[in-house]
């Protein structure tokens, strides 16, 4: 088979520009916690680099894309054979198999947001072992691995249902077995930098266009509108954030653009090779709104979901999967399908709404039992002591300090 | 020999260090300080909850002064810290038994 220069040109730029994503998160979530906790909040990003690049290589890609409706197998362990393979499309397979890694490595990242503050560096690494081979693994499978999901009819165009919604469950029931934080929400817990985290906002807006667009897995007109689509709805985003946020707060913050920017990629995730026109001006602005709005559910709740990654990622991602229902067109990709604004009945919405409830339940119901397990079987546990978390993770888990200012 | 303490606002910091030194303060030293008084403290919004902070950033100005210019300098400092506006600060005078001049030995106003 002849490799597709371009094609393959794209998805490796695109693979690079995704795993560009993790240190913007990192930064877009350091930046929003305590100057005491900042190099664990980098830390829990960064490491998942490294652990999940190795499990992905071992056995992690093999389980998604090997043969199977529901997991895949063991034919692929240690990529093997996949050295000189080439698709019917003309794309290396370590493209995508590299591609693919980088989906696999921020969906775990996303999670430290919730559990900031407070989760044992020692409980995280196990988690984020155990949540990959058992939560993204599977999901990823029915819904990127042609798995049952997918033969259904449900569409995810880069990851609204396996990456953000699947991870803003996982990130609920988490923060519902740690506890919430000594003194939340009484006591402040104001972020240290918001340059940090506007700096990572940018790094994620920019590293979003491989994610989307590069999951046409083909330098042509999908990529050229998924890109589109990504830059429009985190634009809304933004805007629909800050004017709510102006409206009910007083005032347009830094804070808030970042985060309804954010939003609006979340939400366009599943949509973006799928939708055109000026639909993702309105997915975006939807889940600037909705999302700002849905933070109002953690004081409400008394959860503590420190950094809002259930009211961005999976709120977010539950609007763009249910807005795709409405608003696919299958004339922008045949790959698609037509949802209910462009003739194509309610039959997509149902598929949608199917694969959402069916990957919360999953991720949250196997999620529940990794935790509980962890907190039954380490020995101090998943959480710091009260002391630990007055001191702060960055001394009393890596023993760092991010800032050495030159003081007495 | 008294000392001199002020909390003031920050940005007045310039304004009364120059006011001083023409008044022949020979040396003063300010500290970084929060606090609060009448004007309590301010509210901070983070994606859309708001956070009372009661702690205001302030400058703790101290001053050694010799008893015959406590009232001169005194004077000054409230003139130049004064805006008029709630929240700026408050002055003090305390007496002072000793003042040694650690690099020559010399006590009392010789050190000032």
């Amino acid at each position: 088979m002849k490799i597709n220069t371009g094609d393959t040109a794209w998805v490796l730029i695109s693979a690079g520009l995704v795993m560009f994503m993790v240190p913007g998160l990192a930064l877009f979530y350091g930046g929003m916690v305590r100057a005491k906790n900042v190099l664990a909040m980098l830390m829990q990003n960064f490491f998942a680099l490294g652990i999940v690049t190795v499990l992905w290589v071992i056995v992690g890609y093999s389980l998604v894309f090997g043969p199977g409706d529901f997991i895949g197998n063991f034919d692929y362990v240690g990529l093997k054979g996949l050295s000189n393979q080439v698709s019917d499309a003309g794309l290396p397979a370590l493209a995508f198999v590299a591609f693919q890694m980088t989906f696999a490595i921020i969906t775990p990242a996303l999670i430290s947001g919730a559990v900031a503050d407070r989760m044992r560096w020692a409980a995280w690494v196990p988690f984020i072992i155990l949540w990959s081979l058992l939560v993204y693994v599977p999901v990823a499978k029915w819904i990127f691995g042609g798995g049952w999901l997918a033969q259904r009819g449900a569409l995810d165009f880069a990851g609204g249902t396996v990456v953000h919604i699947n991870a803003g469950a996982a990130a609920l029931v988490l923060v519902l077995l740690l506890g919430r934080r000594k003194n939340w929400p009484k006591e402040a817990m104001p972020p240290h930098s918001l340059p940090l985290t506007l700096l990572g906002t940018g790094i994620l807006w920019f590293g979003w266009f491989g994610f989307n667009a590069g999951s046409a897995l083909a330098a042509n007109g999908v990529a050229a509108q998924a890109f589109m689509n990504t830059f429009v709805a985190a634009a809304a985003g933004m805007l629909g954030w800050l004017i709510v946020e102006r409206i009910k707060a007083g005032h347009a913050t830094t804070l808030g653009a970042a985060s309804g920017a954010v939003a609006g990629l979340v939400a366009i995730t599943p949509c973006a090779g799928f939708v055109g026109g000026l639909s993702p001006l309105v997915i975006g602005g939807v889940a600037g709104v909705v999302c700002y709005l849905a933070i109002w559910l953690k004081f409400k709740l008394r959860y503590d979901d420190s950094l809002d990654v259930v009211a961005v990622h999976l709120v977010g991602g539950i609007i763009g999967s249910v807005l795709l229902g409405f608003f696919a067109d299958a004339s922008i990709n045949e790959a698609g399908a037509d949802g209910v604004l462009f003739g194509g009945g309610w039959s997509l919405v149902g598929e949608q709404i199917l694969a959402i409830v069916v990957i919360m339940a999953f991720s949250m119901a196997v999620t529940l039992v990794i935790g509980l397990v962890l907190k039954g079987s380490l020995r101090q546990g998943i959480r710091v002591t009260e002391e630990e978390e007055d001191i702060g993770l960055d001394l009393t888990q890596h023993s760092e300090n991010a800032y050495s200012l030159e003081r007495v | 020999m008294k000392l001199i303490v002020g909390i003031i606002k920050p940005f007045k910091v310039e304004d009364v260090k120059d006011a001083l030194k023409e008044l022949g303060v020979q040396g003063l030293t300010i500290s970084d300080v929060q606090g609060f008084g009448r004007q309590r403290g301010h509210t901070e919004v983070y994606r859309g909850a708001e956070y009372e902070v009661d702690f205001v950033p302030k400058v703790r100005i101290e001053v050694l002064v010799d008893d015959a210019d406590v009232e001169r300098v005194t004077t000054k400092l409230v003139e130049t810290a004064r805006t008029g506006k709630i929240g700026d600060g408050k002055v003090w005078v305390v007496s002072v038994d000793e003042v040694i001049r650690i690099r020559t030995g010399e006590a009392g106003r010789d050190a000032l």
